[in-house]
């Protein structure tokens, strides 16, 4: 059976098993899906029947979230080789994780907990990348993390780190437009100013998701990292921005709490490929 | 049992299993619908309640509580208590404190 | 102040600790509630996977009980592996210790049966014999085979209703449970767990006969209840799908089903 392999630059979304009717009676609204790797570990059964149907029809993405690339312990031996055969078995387009740590003292936390930007920590994330990427042989992206604080121990900026991430692993990146932007009204910097440093050159996918608005103990707006609403007009303004600026990428809606029917899913998925289509025009 | 009768009683249930096989499986059919997943996914965003109060005031309130279990466990009685009367576990205020 | 991942999961699970020194807000000011927001979704996105995980124990206990009493096991023990959906193996150990559900001594058996029911729906896909080739051994061959069976399929004992009390929560009109133990065996013979109440002399005929040959299961099985349905048994372990192969004893090569 032939599976398609390479994410074209078009709209994918997260894969929820509760729209899957809908997307196999309609697959038209998106042109690949992306796929949390650990829910897919688990050995057999439906996720693995649900993905081996779905990868006949889309490009299947494979997201890690729980391999604590951020970790300052070495990385799970075990969760690599399960990554490794989940890997090996659906050859994904693309596989990414998180400039984040999961994972201390045989904990895994369940969240994608912030690193402080330091010489220590740039060894530690470029090691685990070259062992991920030497585990997997594929090259990897790694996604700009959403964050609500800072840490003061921290010697450079973010952008500084990512980039230096990439020159010495040789990975690529994922963009996340709203986590730039999250980030950039938690830190109180101008998000157009975040992507104009960026090495976008080296991305190779996008994320687009909904945030909720809440705020910090100085009542300043602290904007959460929910995947629980639809794309708000300045994140897509920045992802217009964007895509001026690196050209089209396949990019990815994520809805992963308070998920909505697969129609407002699929309206959002539009709304975002209009995008793309006409940035495509303007840069081709 | 003789060896004889046991392989005989082998050798009938394993025909009268076959049998019954062939007609369940027949009628059972072959697809069952794809269903909603059985256990909590992974997942890369702030999870429901993360920057609501509410969810951090149920996690951090901490050494003392006056909870009842307040489910179904009301109506299911599956022994009766030492007393004889019947033990449903119901409404039994417990005012202690959380172990630690 | 440098803030380590030490530092920083300690102030995560023990909401009475102080926040760590170091992490700051753009201005430089104490991140308070902003480190709360990790705080909050390690344990609000772990109680609401214990929530799925175990319905039927929430349903007992009610929503309230279930979340607090969570909140306090997921501190105690945060997963180990990054496989959320195998998460809570500990919580059966858990509810026993936890004195506010002494009442309730069902409830470590329940949870038992809901994380049997989730190794069973995750297990590596398998395929069956085929039924037919049962009747292609001779019967005293067959007697002499050890069979294996698929990973799918979890067998449990309780001296509570288990079975029963998990059909009364989740499907309308069950009957409801009375007091008495039961056995139950889970099967997976497609994407469904299948779930069956099973006697005492099957519980035990399926369990030895992972590890012993059919004659000794039977044995076994006998010594328990005289009326042991044989016939049954190998009906339930066909209808589940579980026998993978048939291996005879002194033969070089197992009888097996061809993979397709």
């Amino acid at each position: 059976m032939a599976f398609h392999e390479t994410i074209p630059n078009r709209i994918g979304v997260g894969y929820k098993p509760q729209h899957l009717d809908d997307i196999l009676k309609d697959p038209s609204p998106i042109a690949w899906l992306e796929i949390h790797a650990e829910n897919y570990m688990g050995g057999g059964g439906r996720p693995i029947a649900q993905l081996n149907r779905l990868r006949e029809i889309f490009p299947i993405s494979c997201h890690g979230v729980g391999l604590s690339i951020g970790g300052e312990d070495p990385l799970d031996k075990e969760h690599l080789s399960r990554l490794k055969h989940l890997v090996d078995w659906l050859n994904p387009g693309l596989f990414s994780e998180h400039l984040a740590w999961s994972t201390h003292a045989g904990h895994y936390l369940n969240d994608l907990l912030p690193v402080p930007y330091t010489q220590s920590t740039l060894d530690h994330v470029v090691s685990h990348i070259t062992e991920v990427q030497d585990t997997l042989k594929r090259q990897m992206l790694l996604e700009n993390p959403s964050t609500y604080c800072a840490f003061e121990q921290s010697e450079m900026s973010e952008i500084a780190f990512l980039t230096e991430v990439v020159d010495r692993s040789g990975c690529s990146l994922l963009l996340d437009i709203n986590n730039v932007f999250i980030s950039a009204t938690n830190q109180k910097f101008a998000p157009n100013d975040y992507i104009d440093a960026y090495p976008l050159h080296h991305v190779g996918e996008m994320h687009l998701g909904g945030h909720t608005v809440d705020a910090d103990d100085f009542s300043e707006t602290l904007l959460i990292d929910s995947h629980a609403h639809s794309v708000v007009d300045p994140v897509w303004e920045l992802y217009r921005y964007t895509l001026k600026k690196s050209g089209p990428r396949p990019t990815l809606i994520e809805w992963d709490n308070d998920i909505p029917i697969w129609d407002t899913l699929a309206q959002e998925a539009k709304l975002a490929d209009d995008i793309l289509a006409q940035t495509a025009l303007v840069t081709s | 049992m003789s060896q004889t009768s046991k392989i005989l009683i082998v050798a009938t249930a394993v025909s009268a299993a076959l049998t019954t096989h062939a007609t369940t499986a027949a009628a059972a059919g072959k697809e069952k619908c794809y269903g909603v997943a059985l256990a909590g996914e992974n997942g890369c965003s702030a999870g429901p309640g993360t920057s609501c109060a509410g969810t951090s005031m149920i996690d951090y309130q901490g050494n003392a509580w006056s909870l009842v279990p307040g489910g179904t466990c009301e109506s299911i009685v599956v022994a009766p208590a030492d007393d004889g009367t019947a033990r449903t576990g119901s409404k039994k205020i417990l005012e202690r404190d959380i172990p630690t | 102040m440098s803030v380590d991942q030490t530092d920083f999961i300690n102030a995560l699970l023990d909401p009475n600790r102080a926040h760590p020194k170091g992490l700051v807000d753009p201005f430089g000011r104490f991140a308070g509630k902003r480190f709360d927001v990790y705080r909050n979704n390690v344990v609000a996105s772990l109680i609401d996977a214990m929530q799925i995980a175990f319905p039927v124990i929430n349903k007992l206990i009610g929503d309230v009980f279930f979340k607090t009493m969570a909140g306090i096991y997921v501190r105690k023990h945060p997963p180990s592996s990054p496989l959320l959906m195998f998460y809570g193996e500990s919580f059966p150990a858990f509810l026993e210790g936890f004195k506010h559900v002494a009442d309730l001594p069902y409830l470590a058996d329940v949870a038992r049966l809901e994380l049997a029911r989730r190794r069973c729906y995750h297990a590596a896909d398998t395929v069956p014999i085929d039924a037919d080739m049962l009747a292609d051994i001779a019967p005293e061959a067959l007697m002499a085979s050890t069979f294996t069976l698929s990973p799918a399929l979890e067998l449990l004992s309780s001296p509570y209703p288990i079975f029963t009390i998990w059909n009364v929560n989740m499907i309308e009109d069950a009957p409801k449970p009375e007091a008495g133990g039961e056995f139950v065996l889970l099967t997976r013979p497609e994407l469904d767990v299948e779930m069956q109440k099973i006697d005492h002399a099957t519980h035990i005929f399926i369990s030895t006969l992972k590890t012993h040959t059919l004659e000794q299961a039977y044995d076994t099985a006998t010594r328990v209840s005289k009326d042991f349905d044989l016939s049954n048994a190998f009906n339930l372990l066909l209808k589940g799908k579980v026998i993978t192969k048939i291996i005879a004893i002194g033969e070089n090569n197992g009888i097996h089903s061809q993979h397709p």
